[in-house]
């Protein structure tokens, strides 16, 4: 059995519940709360569990700065273990991360990890107050778009990726969310559609963008010895990593490498497994240029190579490489921190619960968060037990 | 730097209003240091000294944000010759003009009565 650098056991411990809230729009004066708390009684269900036996909650959002605390008053839990991490979308593969090392160290044995937003009932701008920054405010970026944009026109610059690439993925994600019953959009979309949507911050059109909606989920994790117990077939972590880069895209150091380029490595050493071995990818796709950095990055393609990757359908149903089978954030969800639910996607298809969109014979999953502007990256391998 | 009597923004934003714009270095090792910082990066030193750059740099990467009902707007990063960066734009051409590899030269915007003044560029004449 395989460790990583802060000695986590390979397979040591297995998500036993994973689901969405309710997704799109919900319901008037609906809280995040009400979502993140209607999210861990699906994901309860799932593994046969009460919330009685939840001992651990982590988890951030925000709407609500205190997150593990609101959602324990609701639920009136009095975890042994908690942790608000907030480091953006990538918040709940560090959270699956902590929990994996908490769980093991024995001071907790059923851990939640949830999520809520209603950023699209409230308006972005009250979900989701940006920070004042001296430095970058005065200019007026459209933050973030305007962030992963300038990466963007470096990469096109840099590698001669071109606006039809980018917009290879949003199409890409678009044919899958038509298998998928859940997704917010419903319309087949091409890419000249992308290139003449209305723009928001060059290279990008309002299609290079994620959806904005309401939403949220929860995992429920426990050590695999206990997974066995329990109602639903265990999804192993065989792979976590984290990695911190920057906060504002100001001092991102090379706006066509993210920090993926070390966390992947971390998880993919622990995992003891290379990117051939993976059967589908989950990458947090705020922006087009997000999945073409990422492949890069993780080691699916050499470093400027992305552009070109995805085109012609590569990515997209029937392509060489399934990567966001949900319809990612650009064409299923995204509730404002969309990391939680990039992981459930990865957890279904190696559950092999996915319908019209499974992959076949899934039985490793990598699953990219992104956090910030290209700021913190974290990913996560799942494995079904044959990847035991 | 004394926190009880003066801020690294504090000061940069002093620079500012006098037309400048500054900069740190760290004398330890010679390297610029942005945005300003009362320790060093890496090993936290207080020898930083304030310079003035020259205000002469290239565009590392570009964009243009449509606001709806504006004109549209260019934000840019800004490598500065003197070995650091920072966002800024670039005025006095059309903003889908704006080139990676543009030189580029400082002015001071003025600001308003909510915003002090802060450093914008124009492009260099006749500059590769």
């Amino acid at each position: 059995m395989s460790a990583d650098a802060k000695g986590l056991k390979r397979g040591g411990i297995a998500v036993v519940g994973a689901a969405e809230s309710d997704l799109g729009q919900v319901a008037p004066n609906t809280t995040p709360i009400d979502l993140m708390a209607q999210a861990t009684m699906r994901a309860l269900d799932e593994a046969g569990l009460r919330v009685s036996d939840i001992d651990a909650v982590l988890s951030s959002a925000t709407q609500a700065r205190y997150a593990p605390s609101a959602l324990c008053e609701y639920l009136r839990i009095k975890p042994k273990y908690f942790d608000g991490t907030m480091i953006g979308g990538s918040s709940f593969m560090s959270h699956l991360s902590h929990a994996h090392a908490a769980i093991q160290a024995g001071v907790c044995e059923v851990a939640l990890i949830c999520y809520g937003s209603t950023q699209r009932s409230v308006s972005r701008a009250l979900a989701s107050p940006r920070e004042y920054n001296p430095f970058e405010t005065p200019y007026r970026p459209f933050l973030p778009a305007s962030a992963y944009a300038m990466a963007a026109a470096r990469h096109m610059h840099q590698y001669g990726t071109t606006r039809e690439q980018l917009a290879e993925v949003a199409v890409a994600a678009r044919q899958w969310a038509l298998k998928n019953p859940k997704a917010w959009e419903k319309e087949p979309l091409t890419i000249e559609q992308v290139l003449n949507a209305r723009m928001v911050s060059y290279p990008f059109t309002v299609r290079d963008c994620c959806l904005v909606v309401d939403g949220g989920g929860a995992i429920i994790l426990t050590s695999a010895a206990r997974a066995k117990t329990l109602k639903k077939k265990p999804v192993y972590v065989l792979g976590v990593g984290e990695s911190l880069g920057h906060l504002t895209i100001s001092n991102m150091p090379d706006f066509t490498v993210t920090a993926a380029a070390q966390s992947g490595p971390q998880a993919f050493q622990m995992a003891g497994l290379k990117p051939s071995d993976v059967d589908m990818l989950s990458l947090y796709d705020a922006f087009t240029i997000n999945p073409i950095l990422f492949l890069e990055d993780l080691g699916f393609c050499p470093k400027g190579e992305g552009g070109r990757f995805v085109s012609g359908g590569a990515i997209a149903p029937g392509g060489r490489l399934p990567v966001n089978t949900s319809g990612g954030g650009l064409s299923y969800c995204h509730p404002g921190m969309y990391g939680l639910l990039v992981m459930i996607e990865a957890i279904r298809q190696v559950r092999g619960e996915c319908g019209e969109r499974q992959v076949k014979d899934c039985d490793i999953a990598l699953a990219h968060g992104n956090g910030g502007v290209l700021s913190t990256q974290c990913t996560v391998i799942f494995g079904s037990e044959n990847a035991l | 730097m004394d926190l009880m009597k003066q801020s690294p923004l504090g000061t940069w934003l002093e620079h500012c209003r006098k037309g400048e714009l500054a900069y740190q270095v760290c004398t330890d090792d010679n390297s610029a240091v942005f945005y300003p910082r009362a320790f060093a990066p890496k090993t936290g030193s207080e020898n930083l000294e304030w310079r003035v750059s020259k205000g002469l740099g290239t565009v590392y990467t570009t964009t243009v944000v449509y606001y709806k009902g504006e004109a549209p707007l260019n934000v840019a990063m800004i490598d500065l010759d003197e070995g650091f960066r920072m966002m800024s734009r670039v005025e006095g051409i059309d903003a889908m003009q704006v080139k990676i590899g543009m030189r580029v030269k400082v002015k001071m915007h003025p600001g308003d009565e909510k915003q002090p003044p802060y450093p914008v560029f124009t492009p260099v004449e006749g500059g590769k």
